[in-house]
């Protein structure tokens, strides 16, 4: 958005020839809509509630550590509180006795909010066909992004998230409550 | 502390009832546990299991035996390669067959790497618990060059299924030998930024010292097994005690520590790291070559070029991956010494392809039993710590 012209030159500083008001005006007010502004800065910095609920929690976490390091992108700042999250990163399989716990974590997330479905459990039951288990995540909840693998390697799920951007930034209209 | 804030200043009070978890950073997956407390006191701990209830042993029982091989590595995600180790060794037992001395140095070698894997997972998140925070980050940055290795080998990071009944699923790839050579060399030298940054860390021991004590005799007749009772003070480790592969064949020993608390499990699980270390060097230097899987075809598939070329082994290549093979029926029990305890597989087998009965014994499962009893009395804080030096994994205590 700031390009600086010269080399040397703080676009935040006025110099000399040109104090008028036009020209600072022109160099620190920006127009946009309000929708643009909303879309751009939400996903510029999600905030992941992480439910790790078996194995892909520990290649989630592999991502959010040194070597992937999700940070570079804006998302390392990992809520354990839904209250203070906008994107739940579902990583494991979902089973019927924390199924309900999932929906209530869901729930209690504050509105705009967004769900990765991380790992072949969490799309789709994985590969526990069993009395036990849900068949995906999304009989519960819905989810935006799907994210295959078992487990998905870090770099999916930051390719997940990077699709979630896309998005957020493609929505008619910014979710406004 | 109830009794006496009562006494002194005549105002009643009430134990409360905390529910920590399911989805709480500290239970390590997803356990609950019900505290009830007396301040900051907890007074009585109820932990509560199964929310990561698969039904894993009554897939197995509708899964031919080498099916079942994936669904052991999703057990205790943190170091598959024991997992399925236990597995695979058991079958075998049942077959009544033996795997060729290559297949087992190099499943010495990936059991020792898991051992690592997973003990570096529990230092960081233990840490991470209590605090320090710094200590996840090294512990990450080594357990990605183990996660490098397994995948040359089996072309995923983590539940590899690289082990297959009757040997490995292939021959190491050229190279893989140097890295794990390197990966051990250097090793031991990363390890001393965490043991730096904790072991004579003034806080670190206020924290875990005297904290969540497990007397010898508790810890017996729990029958924990793995660090937390060689903490207590007794010797006792399946590698040693009751040999398998080649664990007799090289030099190694058995911390042991005496204290019986946080502080304590985490020196023991310290230096299996470093004797896991000594293991793999020698495995690596007496690594014999030869084969690395049985040659009855009615067990493992024949090679590649052959099933393409004769009608015999394309038969039994075929009859392999359509049905399995029948081992005799009779009922077998079978534990290796995995990174959290004895991981025992109990495997009843009525002659079809597939187990009839195959019952896991988790060593996390049992561990987690302690909780109740040492979790009353210490504080809050506490808890979080108490729970990490147990190291449970909820894949394997729900299965
Ligand atoms: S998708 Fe695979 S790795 Fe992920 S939780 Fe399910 S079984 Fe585990």
């Amino acid at each position: 958005m700031i390009r600086l012209e010269k080399k040397g030159r703080n676009p935040f500083i006025v110099y000399g020839e040109e104090k008028s008001i036009e020209e600072q005006l022109r160099r620190n007010i920006l127009l946009t809509t309000v929708d643009a502004m909303l879309k751009w800065s939400r996903r510029n910095s999600l905030w992941p509630l992480p439910l790790g609920l078996a194995c892909c929690a520990i290649e989630m976490m592999g991502a959010f550590f040194a070597r992937y390091d999700m940070a570079r992108f804006g998302f390392e700042v990992f809520r354990f509180s839904p209250r203070q999250a906008d994107l739940m990163i579902v990583a494991g399989t979902v089973t019927r006795k924390m199924a309900p716990i999932v929906k209530r974590l869901y729930d209690q997330m504050s509105e705009p909010k967004w769900v990765i479905a991380m790992g072949a459990c969490a799309m789709a039951g994985g590969p526990y066909n069993s009395y036990a288990v849900v068949q995906g995540v999304d009989n519960l909840i819905p989810v935006d992004v799907y994210v295959p693998g078992c487990p998905p390697r870090p770099e999916s799920l930051i390719y997940g998230i990077m699709k979630l951007r896309e998005k957020i930034k493609q929505e008619r209209e910014a979710k406004i409550l | 502390m109830k009794r006496e804030f009562e006494k002194d200043t005549g105002v009643k009070t009430d134990i409360i009832e905390l529910n920590m978890g399911p989805q709480h950073p500290s239970t390590h997956g997803v356990m609950r546990i019900i505290l009830e407390l007396d301040g900051e006191v907890i007074v009585k701990a109820t932990p509560v299991i199964g929310y990561l209830h698969r039904g894993t042993e009554k897939i197995a029982e509708n899964r031919a035996y080498y099916q079942v091989v994936p669904y052991t590595d999703r057990l205790d995600y943190l170091s598959p390669m024991s997992n399925e180790l236990g597995y695979v060794m058991a079958v075998e037992k049942l077959l009544g067959v033996e795997v060729p001395l290559r297949a087992q140095y190099i499943r010495v070698i990936l059991a020792e790497l898991a051992r690592i894997a997973s003990h570096l997972v529990w230092l960081g998140s233990n840490a991470n618990d209590i605090g320090a925070v710094t200590v996840f980050l090294y512990a990450f940055r080594e357990r990605e060059k183990i996660y490098d290795l397994l995948e040359a080998i089996s072309g995923q990071r983590m539940n590899n299924a690289f082990l297959k009944i009757g040997g490995l699923a292939g021959d190491l790839p050229e190279g893989w030998i140097d890295g794990v050579r390197k990966f051990i060399k250097e090793f031991p030298e990363k390890l001393k930024d965490p043991d730096g940054l904790l072991t004579k860390n003034r806080i670190w021991r206020e924290r875990t010292e005297g904290i969540g004590i497990i007397p010898r005799d508790l810890a017996i007749d729990l029958s924990l097994t793995g660090p937390p009772l060689r903490a207590s003070g007794v010797e006792r480790d399946l590698r040693k005690d009751t040999p398998y592969l080649v664990y007799d064949e090289l030099e190694f020993d058995i911390p042991v520590e005496t204290a019986g608390d946080v502080y304590a499990r985490y020196l023991v699980r310290m230096e299996e790291m470093r004797q896991s270390v000594r293991i793999i060097e020698q495995a690596i230097e007496k690594l014999p070559g030869g084969p690395v899987l049985i040659d009855d075809y009615k067990i493992v598939p024949p090679p590649k070029d052959k099933v393409y070329r004769d009608i015999p082994e394309l038969i039994h290549h075929f009859k392999l991956i359509s049905e399995g093979f029948h081992p005799p029926e009779g009922e077998v029990y079978f534990a290796v010494e995995a990174p959290k305890g004895e991981l025992g597989y109990y495997i009843v087998s009525d002659g079809s392809n597939k187990p009839y009965r195959l019952r896991i014994r988790p060593p996390s499962f049992v561990n987690l039993q302690a909780l109740e009893y040492i979790l009353p009395g210490h504080l809050i804080a506490d808890a979080v710590a108490i729970i990490g030096s147990l190291d449970p994994v909820f894949g394997e205590v729900d299965r």
